[in-house]
């Protein structure tokens, strides 16, 4: 067909060669992908962590799981529709609260109760604060978000404070262990897997959803709401549902973590643990999935091994270590690995293939 | 009318950006805008988009009063705008960046589960042929000329099949040949929907529109068919004398 291959030049996104054929028509032929490798890589390491590592390894690579869960949350509202929460704990917390006062005051640990909980405790929250930060009927500056939602986790950590009902500065100490039946989550090898399971399997929808034309539509929010607002998209609506849907993920990683520690205290809701799932992400790679969980598998694990190495000046090496990646690789170590044009993604691929096909048949 | 706009006042702090001004446009009407340089003509566009709030006046659209409506009502109303500044969606690809524009008005399920995907894959292509970008169509839009960057706006303001578009200098930046395929582009959408067009390209203002609206200090100073202002003696002093 006489068919001439010309690779895109780097800077708009070097992975992908272009068919032009006869009729001057363009079409992705061959896309060097390599976002399905870091994924396969990833998974594969997180299930053979367990076999390699000692037990209270295990315990911290659990911790680490559910704080990337955590992270995919922020992920999706940051990442992928741009917005800026600096509030993410008050739904990771509130849910924590609330799993452990079910656990405390009316002995409910049925994992098939109480995660389906903690998850709508963490949507509530959002719809709530959402609702109001996000649902006026001119859009809301990114200011006014981002100091919203940090004064909520705030407002939550002093309230959560101040309140004798919610154990005060001590949090909520000794919560029961999560249940199946007679058998109990303790930490451990089966936690691990648990919750690498629902990683994985929130990990999934969410890869559905942005890769959607959900998806499409929240990168135009991202790149510019007020001209997808003037193609007639409801942008407030579409923020606070993924505002809220980040809020449920939240939620959820929040009871793991209450049931997983076996406790709950302030900081759980606080300005502290808002600002480091904003690490994660950022140190990762925002707007990947997998870019979200690497970060917080980093950040948690360079953390533990300078503190356990450095330990009076740990906290100003992490720092300094943050700085230079936000400085010099804005867009998080993910991107030494991937492309611009990977990372955007492409959003009509379904249909290119089906026209691929028809082209190729007979 | 499709569009009567009246008595539009724009105060920006101590600036009278607008004064009074009015703009009506019939169906299938091709309509100019003209005037010096902070005459007002993004301004009014703007009040008519919605993308800012009149101090005083109305609009109405297909006989509706839309001065309150927010951009996105109006765009669902039918109203369109292309920006003065162009503004693509730079990272995403040419194809994504006219779905993103089709798919507006789906439901939010038909998003959720890309049930218009297929549907629409059609009518991405059409759009990128009929404005010449077919061939570039899994490029991120950043890579595109000046002149193919408006093209593919305008092409995205077309896609939810508007019945009136708002274009804010669409050949700014363009070479001669942009702006001659620009003129060529615009004419087949006549059949389907009016525009309201502010450009300084006076010969290519001249070529495409029915009626002239000139706007002077905010003021309309006239208005009428291409020939009556090009006789307009007002007119000739304030701006067509330097064309």
């Amino acid at each position: 067909m006489g068919a001439v291959k010309r690779a895109i030049p780097a800077e708009i996104g070097g992975e992908a060669d272009v068919v032009m054929d006869s009729g001057g028509t363009a079409r992705r032929a061959s896309a060097r992908k390599v976002l399905p490798i870091v994924e396969g890589v990833v998974l594969v390491a997180a299930l053979l962590a367990p076999l390699l590592l000692q037990d209270y390894l295990t315990v911290f690579a659990t911790r680490v799981i559910i704080l990337a869960l955590f992270a995919l949350s922020f992920d999706l509202v940051w990442g992928y529709a741009g917005i800026m929460s600096f509030g993410q704990a008050l739904f990771f917390g509130s849910a924590g609260y609330g799993v452990a006062l079910l656990a405390r005051d009316l002995d409910i640990t049925n994992i098939f109760l109480v995660l389906p909980a903690g998850t709508i405790i963490g949507l509530t929250f959002a719809l709530l604060l959402g609702g109001f930060l996000l649902l006026g009927r001119h859009p809301s500056s990114v200011i006014f978000v981002s100091l919203g939602t940090l004064t909520g986790s705030y407002a939550a950590d002093r309230l959560a404070r101040g309140w004798y009902y919610l154990g005060g500065q001590n949090g909520i100490p000794s919560i029961a262990p999560m249940s199946l039946g007679t058998y109990e989550f303790t930490e451990g090898p089966a936690f691990y897997y648990l919750v690498l399971g629902i990683l994985v399997v929130v990990y999934l929808l969410c890869r559905f959803l942005v890769r959607s034309q959900f998806g499409l539509a929240l990168a135009g929010l991202r790149e510019n709401e007020q001209r997808i607002a003037f193609f007639g998209y409801k942008a407030q609506h579409l923020k606070a549902i993924i505002f809220t849907i980040g809020g449920g993920v939240a939620g959820l990683a929040g009871s793991l973590y209450a049931f997983h520690e076996g406790f709950v205290w302030p900081n759980m809701v606080g300005v502290v643990v808002s600002t480091q799932v904003v690490l994660y992400v950022l140190f990762g790679g925002s707007g990947t999935l997998i870019g979200a969980v690497i970060g917080a598998v980093i950040v948690e694990g360079v953390s533990f091994w300078l503190s356990d190495n450095y330990r009076d000046i740990w906290p100003i090496i992490l720092g300094l270590l943050l700085l230079l990646v936000i400085l010099f690789r804005p867009l998080g170590l993910i991107s030494f690995v991937l492309g611009e044009r990977e990372r955007v993604g492409s959003f009509g691929a379904r249909a290119k293939e089906s026209v691929k096909e028809n082209r190729d048949a007979p | 009318m499709l569009l009567e706009a009246a008595g539009i006042t724009k105060i920006f702090g101590k600036l009278t950006a607008l004064d009074g001004a009015a703009l009506t446009v019939g169906a299938n009407e091709f309509h100019g805008l003209i005037g010096p340089n902070g005459s007002g003509k993004s301004t009014l566009m703007k009040c008519i988009a919605g993308a800012e709030v009149p101090t005083q006046g109305k609009v109405s659209f297909v006989n509706t009063d839309i001065t309150a409506f927010t951009p996105t009502e109006r765009a669902r109303a039918g109203m369109s705008l292309k920006f003065q500044i162009t503004s693509v969606l730079p990272s995403l690809t040419l194809y994504d960046n006219i779905l993103l524009a089709l798919q507006a008005q789906s439901s939010l399920v038909d998003l959720v589960f890309s049930r218009t995907r297929g549907a629409l894959h059609d009518q991405v292509m059409t759009m990128l042929t009929q404005f010449r970008l077919a061939n570039r169509a899994f490029e991120a839009a950043a890579a595109l000329s000046h002149g193919q960057q408006q093209w593919l706006e305008i092409a995205m303001a077309l896609a939810g099949k508007p019945k009136l578009l708002l274009l804010d200098e669409p050949t700014g930046g363009m070479s001669l040949e942009e702006r001659r395929v620009t003129g060529e582009l615009l004419q087949p959408i006549k059949q389907h929907c009016s525009l309201v067009i502010v450009e300084h390209d006076l010969d290519f203002i001249r070529d495409i529109c029915d009626r002239l609206t000139v706007l002077d200090q905010g003021r309309v100073l006239a208005s009428g068919t291409v020939s009556e202002i090009q006789a307009n003696k007002a007119v000739q002093e304030i701006y067509l004398r330097r064309a």
